[in-house]
């Protein structure tokens, strides 16, 4: 019993890294129809940045991270702005061949910047466990579980009360219309990428001290990502958050109780998922069907 | 046949000629890297009959290429591998093996065009990314070793008497001897050139069968389901019917390129069909042009070279893939349509100047 | 001066040309018809305002040449265009269409609701009811309504009788008609229905192919049979 608790509490913690990169994900393709390949190698990235400003500039843990939230939010603009809103109107495929050209250069600089070898990262967690009723709770497992869901939180807050959550989200659902009452849908479009980026950063951040800082770090993060935004819907917020926390629990719970799931196939159940789903139910658990009219 | 056609069977007939005329200008060891490029032209005709003339996107023809590789190194092979009783030892003709890699590739994507129908876009783009990822997890699978030879792979011709080309090395002087090799009549001296021969005929012959079947009805059928499946079906056309059978030719020809690939590296392992294999076909597929036939050799070309010439801009590590992506991006940028949407701009440029003369 | 005028306007849509050379001018306060069959460019008339498609020639609003400017920066000027079809945002609630009409203002939004639930006192009762169930006539209504959130000075209609019963389209022009009356909103309206329209516009212009063919005040053109036979319909 105390076992799985302690599965189930991991489960959380690794599913809200998930839910985190899988939020990044629908929410770009939610305002702009694309799927970002290269969200994972970007949350590497802006990890990398973190890393570089607590190693080489000294400063402060929070600050660092801070900084880094900042750096990625101006990265996901640049990138939506520069590269991607020429291709708008573009195939999908032309869209699919540039993040997979940008998965490249991200993975490329970071070794060239500060070489591939594998590096320690600072957890803002302690290293310790809460011992409650015979079960070891992992004080980083419930740290990341809480900062993913305080963030998910303050995402919705944004989307729905504020102005510009409620324009960005008119962007995703009707561009045309949103311009004729004013709205700068190519910035809206620019914002969503921001965030998506600080999403990404902030699974980076949560991911690396336990697998430590390496360029291909984020690579298995975000097929599981995508495990989980097909599962939930790619088109629902909560279906990702939803899904991220079901893919960590079940992986984990799969792994313990199912003999023949050793740790090398848990990709492979991820990605049997991702098949699975499509086959039977592509709108995932929580999307909406699309009905397309003649 | 109308005149047109008989001028570019002519065409064909002069390219074929000068493909066969190459290694005598180039190095030996130019040939191989050429080789290679025949392969990846092979594969990717298939994957553009998939996506650029159905419009079904795969991101996992590198699974098809490895299930091709592996037929022809477990049938070629003499590792004992074995299958529910029976054990795999080289009766076969090598050559032969190459047709049948095809086929039971082309049978594995026939099949999986029927749940597939269900997919669109970025769906199956996602469904075969998955596939492509899982596959080299599936090779290393334990319960399949005795039949796929696990992580330590297959070695193709390592046991006595095979018919391979062969390569020794004096050991006296070290100097690399070749026994010189027949092929229709025709001596060629190295390894690679007989590479560089064999890869270039399946792909030529594949090359033909693809300009022949794609010329008429079919060709016309499978390019109204790109445009718009919903009008393709009212007007007739069996959706079913040809986007399986899309999926099934496309594997095959990825099937008979990875089997050309395991006799060129004459050694497969889980890793020699990894996923980025699949995502340079797709991008080999579009740096040509979709829906395009020859072009699609300077997508080979493209996924051949580039890698290589960026490592010679900058060997740094890690600037050798920037390089590749930044080059990627702005040739998507500047040519969305490949180099014989290229090739069509400037027709059309050359064309309007024309007019304008008279 | 003209509130709003266009001179040798062109616009494209590719390779085929919609507008060639529409000249118009609205007076503040007026309300003009721009009639014509399908296909004539009335449609691509309030888009070359709005900005939504690219079109060549002048086009002045309020004294201001609007340029290459896009529907964005028109709206700023205060031009609310209502496009065909309403362009409401189906999935998200009655209130939060109202909230994005009033976009472009600053400040609350309190009173705007108010006022424009005036002209439509069902909007009060149902703010937070999802846009995509509204029946079409309600739907045309959060549309007016909410083009009337930011104040502007002139609205943009686009076939508000589209796919509505005739009662329901009455009823909208007459909102149409009171608005003009009572807050002197001006309004350019496109319209099929060209009975209705010349009964509420005071101007009316007539394309053809992308022409003004005829033009002139309303009633001259209502009682003008062989007008209304050839371009009118009726």
């Amino acid at each position: 019993m105390a076992e799985f608790f302690q599965q189930v509490v991991a489960g959380l913690a690794s599913g809200a890294i998930f839910a985190a990169l899988a939020l990044a994900l629908v929410l770009i393709h939610r305002a702009t129809g694309v799927i970002n390949f290269a969200q994972g190698e970007m949350a590497m990235f802006t990890t990398y940045i973190a890393w570089t400003l607590i190693e080489n500039h000294g400063l402060n843990m929070w600050l660092a991270f801070a900084v880094t939230l900042v750096f990625a939010f101006g990265l996901g603009v640049g990138l939506q702005r520069t590269v991607i809103r020429p291709i708008e109107r573009a195939s999908i495929l032309t869209t699919v061949i540039v993040t997979i050209g940008l998965v490249l250069i991200f993975n490329g600089l970071a070794g060239l910047i500060w070489s591939a070898e594998v590096r320690a990262f600072p957890s803002p967690f302690p290293n310790d466990t809460w011992v409650i009723g015979g079960v070891a709770i992992s004080q980083q497992d419930v740290g990341t579980f809480l900062v993913v869901l305080a963030l998910v939180a303050i995402l919705w807050a944004f989307f729905q009360f504020t102005k510009i959550g409620l324009a960005l989200r008119a962007s995703a659902l009707n561009p045309d219309a949103s311009r004729l009452v004013g709205v700068r849908v190519g910035w809206m479009l620019a914002i969503g990428w921001g965030l998506a980026a600080v999403l990404g950063a902030v699974a980076g951040i949560l991911t690396a001290p336990t697998v430590f800082l390496d360029p291909n770090m984020m690579q298995a993060v975000l097929i599981y990502a995508f495990a989980a935004a097909v599962l939930g819907g790619i088109d629902s917020p909560f279906g990702a958050v939803a899904g991220g926390l079901m893919l960590g629990v079940g992986l984990n719970l799969i792994g313990t109780y199912v003999d023949f799931v050793g740790a090398s196939l848990r990709l492979p159940v991820a990605l049997l998922v991702i098949l699975v789903v499509l086959l039977v139910k592509p709108a995932g658990l929580f999307g909406k069907t699309v009905t397309r009219r003649v | 046949m109308k005149r047109s056609e008989l001028i570019r069977a002519g065409v064909f007939l002069l390219a074929a000629a000068a493909v066969f005329l190459l290694p005598r200008f180039i190095s030996d060891f130019r040939a191989q890297e050429f080789a290679y490029v025949g392969i990846y032209f092979i594969a990717l005709l298939g994957l553009n009959v998939l996506t650029g003339f159905t419009g079904q996107i795969s991101l996992g023809h590198g699974a098809f290429m490895a299930i091709g590789g592996y037929t022809t190194a477990i049938l070629i092979s003499d590792q004992g591998l074995k299958l529910g009783g029976h054990t795999f030892s080289s009766d076969m003709k090598d050559i032969w093996t190459i047709p049948l890699a095809g086929l039971v590739a082309g049978i594995a994507g026939f099949l999986f065009g029927f749940p597939a129908l269900r997919l669109t876009g970025l769906y199956l783009a996602l469904a075969t990314f998955a596939i492509a990822v899982a596959m080299p997890g599936l090779i290393k699978y334990d319960r399949f070793e005795t039949f796929t030879g696990g992580g330590g792979g297959i070695n193709l011709f390592e046991s006595e008497g095979r018919t391979r080309p062969t390569e020794t090395t004096d050991p006296i002087t070290f100097e690399t001897i070749s026994e010189p090799i027949k092929i229709l009549g025709l001596e060629v001296p190295t390894f690679n050139e007989w590479l560089y021969y064999l890869c270039w005929t399946v792909a030529l012959v594949m090359f033909a069968v693809a300009w022949l079947l794609l010329r008429g009805r079919t060709g016309r059928s499978l390019r109204a389901i790109r445009d718009s499946e919903l009008a393709a079906a009212s007007s007739g056309v069996n959706l079913a019917t040809y986007k399986t059978l899309a999926f099934g030719i496309s594997a095959f020809y990825a099937g008979v390129a990875g089997s050309l690939l395991a006799i060129a590296t004459t050694f497969v392992n889980p890793d020699t069909y990894p996923i980025t294999l699949s995502i340079f076909l797709l991008v080999g597929v579009v740096v040509g042009g979709l829906g395009s036939l020859w072009p699609l050799v300077f997508g080979a070309i493209f996924i051949q070279f580039l890698p290589l010439w960026a490592q010679e801009v900058s060997k740094a590590q890690g600037a050798p893939a920037v390089v590749y992506g930044v080059i990627l991006i702005l040739v998507m940028l500047a040519m969305p349509g490949g180099v014989a949407g290229l090739l069509r701009r400037l027709q059309v440029l050359t064309s309007r100047g024309y007019h304008r003369g008279r | 001066m003209a509130l709003l005028e266009l001179r040798g306007v062109e616009a494209r849509y590719g390779p085929v040309r919609a507008l060639d050379g529409v000249s118009l001018a609205v007076e503040q306060g007026q309300i003009v018809a721009v009639l014509g069959a399908n296909g004539a460019g009335k449609t691509t008339t309030l888009r070359s305002i709005s900005g939504t498609v690219k079109r060549s020639g002048q086009i002045v609003f309020d004294g201001k040449p609007l340029g290459r400017r896009g529907p964005e920066s028109v709206a700023r000027l205060g031009v609310a265009h209502v496009p065909e079809g309403r362009g409401t945002f189906a999935e998200m609630s009655v209130e939060e269409n109202l909230k994005l009409g009033a976009y472009v203002k600053r400040g609350a939004i309190d009173d705007d609701v108010a006022r424009v639930s005036a002209y439509f006192p069902w909007i009060a009762t149902r703010l937070d009811q999802h846009a995509g169930t509204l029946s079409g006539g309600e739907q045309q209504m959060l549309a007016l309504a909410r083009a009337l959130m930011s104040h502007p000075r002139m609205l943009l209609l686009d076939e508000p009788s589209l796919g509505l019963a005739p009662i329901v389209t009455r009823e909208i022009f007459r909102i149409v008609s009171e608005l003009n009356e009572k807050e002197g909103l001006t309004v350019l309206v496109v319209e099929q229905n060209a009975a209705i329209a010349l009964e509420v516009a005071s101007y009316a212009y007539v394309l053809e192919v992308g022409k003004v063919a005829v033009s002139g005040p309303s009633e001259e053109l209502a009682r003008n049979e062989s007008v209304r036979k050839s371009y009118l319909g009726y």
